[in-house]
C-alpha cells in the first residue's frame, strides 16, 4: 500500500495502482488516471465508467464483460475499443474500484 | 385424505437426483409430495465425457436412464419446464400445465452455448472444432480422434466459469499421452488458449500446472478472450485482434445456467441464480432452494460440490419445513481428481476459504492421496468414482472417505493462503 499524489489530491492505492479508498475517488482523479494510461477520457468513456460505477454500489463488485453487456448495454468490441488490452481491468483502475476478479 | 404439502425439484441431474435420494429418506411423506421434472431421460456420467475421445470409456459407460436412480416414493415428471413463477409458487410446464410447490429445489445445472460465440457453430462445427462437454459433443470428437494424423491441436476456453474447470488442462494432458501411445505426438503440436492469466484459476495450484503443462510440452496462450471463430482459414481471433490457427479446436464454449431461469427472470447475466453461498437459499425468495451448477456461489460447478451441497441443503430444507433458522453452512468444499496422463493423477481439494494446497489427503480405505501432486493412486482412484457416482453418490449414500466440511488435516498450507471468512 503506498499514496499518490493525483489532480491535485493524495490517494491510496495498491501495488498494481487501483485505489484502495473510493472515497478519494473523483472525476478529476479519474482523468488523471485515465491519462497515465494514455487515454483521454469522453462521453463514450464515462458512459462506461458511470455504469461501473452504479453497478458497484448496487453488487459490490467490478461487472463482467457480459453484464456490460447485457444490464449495461455496451458491445465487447466498444470497450476494446475505449480501453485497449484488457477493457475492464483498466475501466475499473480509472473508476476507483478494485482489479476485477475478472479476466479482462 | 389430507392435503399433501409439495416439494419440487427441477432437473434430474446428479444434484436433483442426489436431493430427490435425500429428501425420500428424510421428508415425511404422509406430509410431503415430492416431484422431480427433467425433460430429458438420459442420466449422464459426466465426468466420462473426458475419457470418450481416447477411447477409454465408451458410450455405454456414461448413460443410464435417469428414472432409475429416483427413489420409489419421489414422482418422476418427464417434461420441459416453460418457467417459474415465483411470485405464485407454480412452475408451468411447456404442455401449459402448471406445478404447484411449497418448496422448489433448482437444480437445473449449466450447459455450453457455442452460439454465444460468433462463428462457433459454422461450418468448422463438428469437423475441426469440437467440443467434449456433452454426450454429442464427445462421440464426434472420439470420432475425430481416430481419424487424427498430426497437426495442430488448440484446446481453449472461452469464457470463465465453466463446468469441471480442470478438464479442458485434463484433456490437454491425456491428448499428450494419447498421441504418444499412437506414435502421433511428434506430429501434433498442443497449444492450451484460455481467458485466464494463468493454468487455472487458483494461484498455488496453477503454478504446479503450468509446470506440467511445460513439462509435456504444450504451449499455453494466456489472456485470450475468444471474439469469433474463422470457419474460413480455420483460426480463433481475440477481441484485441491476437489469431490462433488450428487443425483440430477442442473448446469449451460459454457456459450459461437454464435458458428457463433467464425466462422466469430469476437468474443472473448467464442465468445462474444468485444464491446464499452458505445457506443454498435463493436470494430473493424464501421458499426456493438452488443446488449444484445452477447457483451462482463461488465455487467450483462440479458434482463433489452438488454432493456436498446436498448434505447442507438438506439439513436447511428440514429446518425450512419446521419453520426453524437455517442452521448448516455451506463452505465452498471441492474435491477433484485431475487425470495428468500416462496413469497418473492429481487431487485438489479445497473450500471458498482455503485454494488447492500439496499434502496428504486422508482416505480411510486406501490410505492417503497426494494433494496437489502427481501418484498412480489418484489415477485410480478417478477410475474407481465411476462406480461410487452410480452406486452411492446419486443415491446418496455415505461415501466414505469425505465430509462436506474441508478437512485441513495433512494439507501443507503456505502462510497467509487460509483466508478467514467474511461474515455474510
Amino acid at each position: 500500500m503506498s499514496q499518490k499524489q493525483i489532480a491535485g489530491t493524495t490517494v491510496d492505492v495498491n501495488v498494481e495502482g487501483y485505489l484502495t479508498n473510493h472515497a478519494q475517488w473523483n472525476r478529476d482523479v479519474a482523468a488523471a488516471l485515465a491519462k497515465e494510461l494514455g487515454i483521454e477520457l469522453t462521453e463514450a468513456h464515462w458512459k462506461v465508467l458511470d455504469f461501473i460505477d452504479r453497478d458497484f454500489k448496487e453488487k459490490g463488485v467490478v461487472p463482467g464483460m457480459r453484464r456490460m453487456n447485457k444490464v449495461g448495454g455496451i458491445l465487447t468490441k466498444d470497450l476494446y475499443a475505449l480501453f485497449p488490452d484488457g477493457p475492464i481491468k483498466k475501466a475499473a483502475l480509472i473508476a476507483g474500484y478494485p482489479k476485477p476478479a475478472s479476466c479482462v | 385424505m389430507k392435503n399433501l404439502k409439495n416439494i419440487l425439484i427441477l432437473g434430474a441431474g446428479t444434484a436433483g437426483t442426489i436431493m430427490a435420494n435425500h429428501l425420500r429418506k428424510k421428508v415425511d411423506l404422509s406430509s410431503w409430495r415430492i416431484q422431480i421434472v427433467d425433460e430429458h431421460p438420459g442420466h449422464f456420467y459426466q465426468p466420462g465425457f473426458l475419457f470418450m475421445p481416447f477411447g477409454i470409456y465408451t458410450e455405454k459407460d456414461v448413460v443410464k436412464p435417469k428414472r432409475r436412480f429416483i427413489p420409489r416414493g419421489v414422482e418422476y415428471v418427464e417434461a420441459a419446464v416453460e418457467r417459474i413463477d415465483a411470485e405464485k409458487n407454480r412452475v408451468r410446464l411447456a404442455d401449459g400445465s402448471e406445478l404447484r410447490y411449497d418448496v422448489l429445489i433448482i437444480a437445473t445445472g449449466t450447459r455450453p452455448v457455442p452460439s454465444q460465440t460468433e462463428g462457433m457453430e459454422g461450418g468448422d462445427w463438428r469437423k475441426r472444432v469440437h467440443d467434449f462437454y456433452t454426450f454429442e459433443g464427445a462421440r464426434a470428437l472420439a470420432a475425430k480422434m481416430r481419424d487424427w494424423k498430426g497437426g495442430r491441436l488448440v484446446v481453449h476456453i472461452s469464457e470463465m466459469p465453466i463446468k469441471c474447470p480442470v478438464a479442458p488442462l485434463e484433456f490437454s494432458f491425456l491428448a499428450d499421452s494419447w498421441l504418444r501411445d499412437q506414435g502421433l505426438r511428434d506430429k501434433t503440436e498442443i497449444v492450451y488458449v484460455t481467458p485466464l492469466s494463468g493454468a487455472f484459476t487458483k494461484p498455488i495450484a496453477s503454478g504446479i500446472l503450468s509446470h506440467l503443462l511445460e513439462e509435456k510440452g504444450i504451449r499455453v496462450l494466456n489472456d485470450f478472450n475468444i471474439a469469433r471463430v474463422d470457419n474460413e482459414q480455420h483460426k480463433i481471433v481475440s477481441w484485441d485482434e491476437k489469431e490462433v490457427d488450428y487443425d483440430l479446436l477442442v473448446t469449451v464454449p460459454v457456459n450459461m445456467g437454464a435458458a428457463m431461469i433467464e425466462r422466469s427472470g430469476l437468474g443472473d447475466e448467464l442465468n445462474y441464480v444468485p444464491t446464499d453461498k452458505h445457506t443454498l437459499r435463493s436470494r430473493q425468495h424464501k421458499n426456493i432452494f438452488v443446488i449444484g451448477d445452477a447457483t451462482d456461489v463461488p465455487t467450483s460447478k462440479a458434482g463433489s460440490v452438488a454432493h456436498f451441497e446436498a448434505e447442507v441443503l438438506i439439513q436447511n430444507i428440514l429446518d425450512f419445513i419446521r419453520g426453524d433458522p437455517l442452521c448448516s453452512r455451506f463452505d465452498g468444499h471441492a474435491n477433484c481428481f485431475i487425470e495428468s496422463g500416462r496413469g497418473k493423477g492429481f487431487l485438489l481439494d479445497f473450500n471458498y476459504s482455503l485454494e488447492p494446497v500439496p499434502g496428504r489427503f486422508p482416505f480411510a480405505a486406501f490410505g492417503p492421496l497426494a494433494l496437489l501432486g502427481e501418484s498412480r493412486l489418484n489415477h485410480w482412484s478417478k477410475m474407481a468414482f465411476k462406480w461410487a457416482y452410480w452406486n452411492l453418490l446419486l443415491k446418496a449414500r455415505p461415501i466414505p472417505f469425505v465430509d462436506h466440511k474441508m478437512s485441513l488435516a495433512g494439507k501443507e498450507i503456505p502462510s497467509g493462503a487460509l483466508k478467514a471468512e467474511a461474515a455474510t
